[in-house]
């Protein structure tokens, strides 16, 4: 997978209340969740980005509730992909079982400033900033998430595993 | 080579003759739990992928404790939907309105997780019944959808820290405060993946209730899972509750931790978390003059009998300062009822509290006890990041019930030794 777009930049340990406060988990449904993204750590970043646009965290990404919330209001706001420093393991888990494409690599997230431009080549495993040019290792994903993401996500993953255990 | 107990529980529910911390595993789930809140969104993947039954009715566990009593229109939708899935698939625990307390305080109470069970829940203090002596972790909803559907699901089994905790505990300190000392130490993601293994002489001597709170917070390390071995403590905590079969683990002698933390217990003084992370912590000495809007004692960390006995020897002939809204949340109605019988009720009211009904409300900022622009509480909770129990500009100080009760009467952060 290609992703290509600017980068908006968080620090460490932005937390799921901060992704997604509590106060709108009245809700599940996507659009509305979309709506209030990273609303506690940025008032203002839906009005300001752009379909694709990437986000990038520091140190322990998503850290905090299990809310699944949290990747589905990422995801549904129109951010391509997430790339951190590293990632709280629930955060992790739920993106991978819900299919929102996250990255890993400290390199890039120290070398970049915010509102840059960076192509993400997920079969490569390369982030190349647009400017410069620089490329940037992603580090690497296990088999068995690779498989997760190119099954669609956890319940599509289990329903092809036992369709193979019928025939 | 030796295993450690989480190692061990995690073993003992696959077909696998040995196992190894980083190990991607499939396991056989004992209970899944979920709540008003995790739940809608897995029942509705349960329903997508063409789930008609769950694995088992009396292993899938939905407790509505997070918006209830119903908050809005959009809440009791939300309950509404999981009701109805749990009347269709005739879910044994099943928790509403006078029944339901908060999650990680019920299900303990009424035995339905027990040591050696391994544990999931669309929420991340699931944690909480390491205490036991069980593999406890939280997951998301997808993840939740799945275990109902199949009664499995994938984990990577995790390297453990062992924490080695001895020395005898000051007045006043208790299992919140040497949690809070730890994260403090090793920070919110000083454990990532990892487990969080609690042992030593001091240890041996904590009651189940301060367990349940230290294993509570192991998430706000970044661990997948906290755990204590079972002992005389657990045996007696579960002897009247268990109603099913239940399994002593202990880790080998010869197990691999991947890190050996030991922490002198006799130096902790009660510990407070200031804004915006668990891990900013100081002793209640170092807190300097904080004025508090709010005293909320409550909660999955500390909402149990034990923790409302603390706050009433506190209370008991004292109010509440002017101008500060003191509310106590029993976790459960079983403590609810333990706490009238003994009298901690009126001593409560008398004080002027405002007692909640069992529920995760106030403490995750969904409502009974939210916090206005500028506002400061201090809160027996697990978090206190921006915006947790309201505006974005308020502020969470974490602590335990006792310091919670004292700044209450004396109208900021304060020391019952200072009363």
């Amino acid at each position: 997978m290609i992703f290509k777009g600017r980068v908006w930049k968080f620090g460490d340990n932005i937390d799921t209340d901060a992704i997604i406060p509590a106060r709108y988990l009245t809700t599940s449904d996507p659009q509305k969740l979309a709506t209030h993204c990273m609303e506690d750590a940025d008032p203002n970043f839906v009005s300001k980005m752009k379909q694709g646009d990437i986000l990038l965290g520091g140190e322990n990404f998503g850290c905090g509730s299990s809310r699944e919330h949290a990747p589905i209001a990422i995801k549904a706001a129109g951010v391509s992909c997430v790339i951190a420093k590293s990632f709280a393991r629930i955060f992790y888990r739920n993106s991978f079982n819900m299919g929102l494409p996250i990255f890993e690599s400290r390199e890039l997230v120290d070398a970049i400033e915010e509102g840059e431009e960076i192509l993400v080549d997920s079969a490569r495993g390369t982030i190349t900033i647009a400017r410069s040019n620089k490329t940037f290792k992603i580090n690497p994903t296990p088999p068995f998430m690779e498989e997760l993401i190119a099954d669609g996500g956890l319940m599509k993953h289990i329903a092809r595993k036992r369709e193979k255990n019928e025939k | 080579m030796g295993n450690t107990i989480t190692e061990k529980i995690l073993l003992a529910h696959t077909k696998l003759k040995k196992i190894c911390a980083g190990q991607l595993i499939n396991a056989r789930v004992d209970i899944a739990l979920g709540n008003d809140v995790t739940a809608p969104i897995a029942i509705n993947e349960f329903n997508k992928s063409g789930g008609k039954r769950v694995f088992n009715k009396n292993k899938v566990a939905l407790v509505l404790d997070h918006f209830t009593p119903n908050k809005d229109i959009n809440s009791a939708q939300q309950c509404k939907a999981v009701r109805e899935f749990a009347m269709k698939q005739k879910i044994t625990h099943f928790y509403e309105g006078g029944n339901v307390g908060v999650e990680h305080a019920l299900l303990p109470e009424l035995g339905i997780v027990l040591p050696g069970d391994l544990v999931i829940g669309a929420d991340s203090h699931t944690c909480t019944y390491g205490a036991l002596g069980a593999f406890a972790t939280g997951v998301g909803s997808t993840d939740l959808a799945a275990a109902m559907l199949t009664g499995e699901l994938w984990f990577k089994v995790p390297s453990s820290i062992k924490f080695i905790i001895s020395g005898a505990l000051k007045k006043w300190v208790s299992g919140k405060d040497l949690i809070l000392h730890i994260i403090g130490r090793i920070g919110v993601d000083g454990a990532l993946y990892k487990a969080m293994e609690f042992t030593g002489e001091t240890v041996s001597r904590l009651s189940m209730a301060d367990r349940l709170s230290m294993a509570n917070m192991a998430i706000e390390a970044g661990a997948k899972n906290g755990i204590f071995a079972p002992d005389k403590i657990t045996r007696e905590y579960i002897r009247k509750k268990a109603k099913r079969d239940y399994k002593f683990f202990y880790s080998d002698t010869d197990a691999v931790y991947s890190d050996i933390i030991e922490i002198d217990a006799a130096k902790i003084e009660p510990q407070v978390a200031f804004p915006h992370l668990p891990s900013n912590v100081k002793g209640v000495s170092k807190a300097g003059r904080v004025k508090i809007d709010q005293s909320l004692i409550g909660s999955c960390t500390n909402g149990r009998i034990e923790d409302l006995r603390i706050a009433a020897r506190i209370l008991k002939n004292r109010k509440a300062a002017t101008g500060v809204r003191l509310i106590i949340v029993p976790a459960t109605p079983g403590i609810y009822q333990a706490a009238l019988k003994e009298g901690l009720i009126e001593i409560f009211m008398k004080a002027g509290a405002i007692i909640s009904p069992p529920s995760c409300g106030a403490c995750l900022g969904g409502h009974m006890g939210i916090l206005a622009a500028g506002e400061k509480a201090i809160a027996t909770t697990n978090r206190n990041f921006v915006g947790r129990m309201g505006h974005p500009q308020s502020e969470v100080y974490l602590a335990n019930p006792a310091v919670a009760a004292a700044s209450a009467v004396l109208g900021r952060i304060a020391s019952p030794e200072e009363l």
